[in-house]
């Protein structure tokens, strides 16, 4: 990129280079270069005992899609990974969007309280997350049997964490319970940003509480709304650590728990009596690569141009 | 009329607050469960959870054994340090980078940020594999200066995104009385501009730096090894082989989330107003 520079005619402004080459640079080698390699590598195939090298095409792609072993463990992931990315949307989001109301509707005393507390989660690292909650949900420690006995629904307790059923949906709202801060941050600072001159007209037409939210409040900050569901969607799809922390390699129980990242992970460094497969491996983060390119065009050239019309 | 609507407020209020401290109590609980837990026996772990330690059931038999058999403070000076580096390089170059591209015309420069600006909704560990062949043979691998690297470049492109939407906003007429007084192109960066964005630098930093702090894939990937191991990395691998020694479990816990609730109690303000002054952008 910054190579064009020295066609120029006139006295060559060095600085101007000096200031772009250390990001271009690292950023290049570390990030690009490594992203074309990945790429590069998900067309061929390593023999594991000659170590030989082979140009294979796509035929990664078409074991990874058709070939019993990998087809199901792969869309039982992206199916997973959807599953995650849906429960983030239909809970984090809305309540984030609520607290937020709640927060700039009144002038609570201790606002900053609640705000500082409620964004605090989101600051701790999955691994601490994943362990808080995989000991509190425990059955050997029975904190959580205990709070569901005391408001009368104890028979309602499984090991939620160990029980095909249950594990994905309780890693979610784990996943849920840490990241809500975000949007309620986002949404709240929206809100702030909305011009007084606006919330002053609806009120000279009555239009106040809970109404002028729905009616006013909300359409204009679906621009922000739109920034946290693609946030949410490219986070979701690289997920792993808090699967990885709590359930192991293995995304137990029997699976039921396997993300795309944690699937990626296993396919490269292998698993029990299963080699590693780097090029395997790379094509699964191709793969992940695309989803979350669709993902983001669609926001981009759909979702995004829609929201627009309702900017301020 | 006008008494009945003050009351109506007064309800709404009180229902807003139940609400909050709903979700308040919800955030803080386990948090809190956790660290009241490791003061206690083992045997007073089991039996009553809830209860805060006394004089009868306080123990420290969990922190001795984080202690003595891990190695913490070396993994919090890992994590340290590798954080700060990168949130430096992030800092300085993304600052560099964006004023070149805010202040300069020159050639490819809106392409140029266009390509800097791709990696924002690229992850970086899709290129995992990519990294770890170049970390191999530069010899990086198990150092600290694979993370510093990797999370540089994965900082970058919103630092240089961000950066370069505030210095545009720096008054020209500034830097126009500058070059007037002879300064260098370098000295306008350094002692003009880079100073009046100093809110944008904390907004980018906060983002920056809690990614990193938290991250577990690239010390497991690039930096596995016993010295270089991070707190995160540290932690989990101290849990796994500590499965069944509730108290060292519960210790090792609070003492990772000790220094971040003391760091947030003391920064709250900065990273919120960060946050929030980034999303208003």
């Amino acid at each position: 990129m910054t190579k064009a520079l020295t066609n120029k005619k006139r006295p060559f402004r060095w600085h101007i280079l000096v200031f772009l080459a250390p990001a271009a640079l690292i950023y290049t080698v570390v990030m690009i270069l490594p992203l074309a390699e990945t790429l590069r590598l998900s067309f061929f195939h390593v023999d594991t005992t000659t170590r030989e090298v082979t140009f294979i095409g796509l035929d990664n792609y078409k074991e990874l899609f058709f070939n019993v072993n990998w087809v199901g463990p792969f869309f039982r992931a992206l199916w997973n990974n959807f599953y995650f990315f849906i429960i983030h949307m239909l809970v984090q989001n809305p309540i984030g969007v609520m607290i937020a109301a709640l927060l700039s509707m009144f002038h609570l005393p201790g606002k900053k309280f609640y705000r500082t507390a409620i964004f605090m989660p989101t600051l701790l690292s999955f691994v601490i997350v994943g362990f808080v909650w995989k000991l509190m949900l425990s059955p050997l420690w029975g904190v959580s049997k205990g709070l569901l006995t005391s408001v009368g629904l104890g028979s309602w307790f499984m090991p939620f964490l160990g029980r095909e059923e249950t594990a994905l949906t309780t890693l979610a709202f784990i996943s849920v319970w840490q990241f809500i801060g975000i949007p309620m941050m986002l949404i709240y600072a929206a809100l702030l940003s909305i011009p007084e001159e606006v919330i002053e007209a609806a009120e000279c037409d009555g239009v106040t509480g809970f109404a002028q939210f729905f009616k006013i409040k909300l359409i204009l900050i679906l621009p922000t709304i739109g920034i946290i569901s693609i946030l949410t969607f490219v986070g979701n799809f690289n997920a792993f650590d808090l699967v990885y922390t709590t359930q192991g390699a293995l995304s137990g129980p029997n699976f039921s728990t396997d993300l795309l990242g944690t699937m990626l992970y296993r396919t490269f460094y292998g698993q029990q009596t299963q080699p590693g497969d780097p090029n395997m491996g790379a094509a699964i983060a191709t793969m992940m690569f695309l989803i979350i390119l669709v993902g983001v065009a669609i926001y981009l050239f759909f979702i995004q141009r829609k929201l627009t019309r309702y900017e301020m | 009329m006008a008494v009945s609507r003050a009351r109506r407020n007064r309800l709404a209020e009180l229902g807003a607050h139940a609400v909050l401290l709903t979700f308040t109590v919800i955030a803080l609980f386990p948090v809190i469960l956790i660290i009241i837990n490791s003061f206690k026996s083992k045997r007073a772990i089991f039996r009553d959870p809830m209860a805060l330690p006394n004089a009868e059931t306080f123990d420290l038999i969990g922190y001795t054994t984080v202690l003595t058999q891990g190695n913490f403070p070396l993994y919090f000076w890992n994590s340290l340090s590798v954080t700060v580096a990168s949130l430096f390089f992030v800092l300085l170059f993304g600052a560099m980078a964006a004023f070149a591209l805010s202040e300069y015309k020159f050639p490819f420069n809106r392409l140029t940020g266009l390509y800097l600006a791709l990696g924002i909704m690229i992850p970086i560990r899709l290129g995992t594999i990519g990294i770890l062949k170049l970390m191999v043979a530069t010899g990086l691998v198990n150092t600290p200066w694979a993370l510093i690297l990797v999370y540089t470049a994965s900082g970058l492109p919103l630092s240089i995104f961000i950066l370069s939407e505030f210095m545009s906003q720096v008054s020209s007429d500034l830097k126009a009385a500058g070059r007037i007084d002879g300064l260098s192109e370098y000295d306008i960066f350094f002692r003009l501009v880079l100073p009046l964005v100093r809110p944008a630098l904390a907004t980018v930093g906060v983002f920056t730096m809690i990614p990193i702090w938290n991250d577990l894939w690239f010390p497991l990937i690039l930096a596995p090894s016993e010295e270089t191991k991070t707190l995160t990395l540290g932690a989990q691998v101290f849990v796994g082989q500590f499965t069944n020694n509730w108290n060292a479990i519960l210790a090792a816990m609070a003492l990772a989330i000790i220094p971040v609730m003391i760091l947030y109690a003391i920064f709250s303000r900065q990273l919120i107003r960060g946050l929030t002054a980034g999303a208003v952008k």
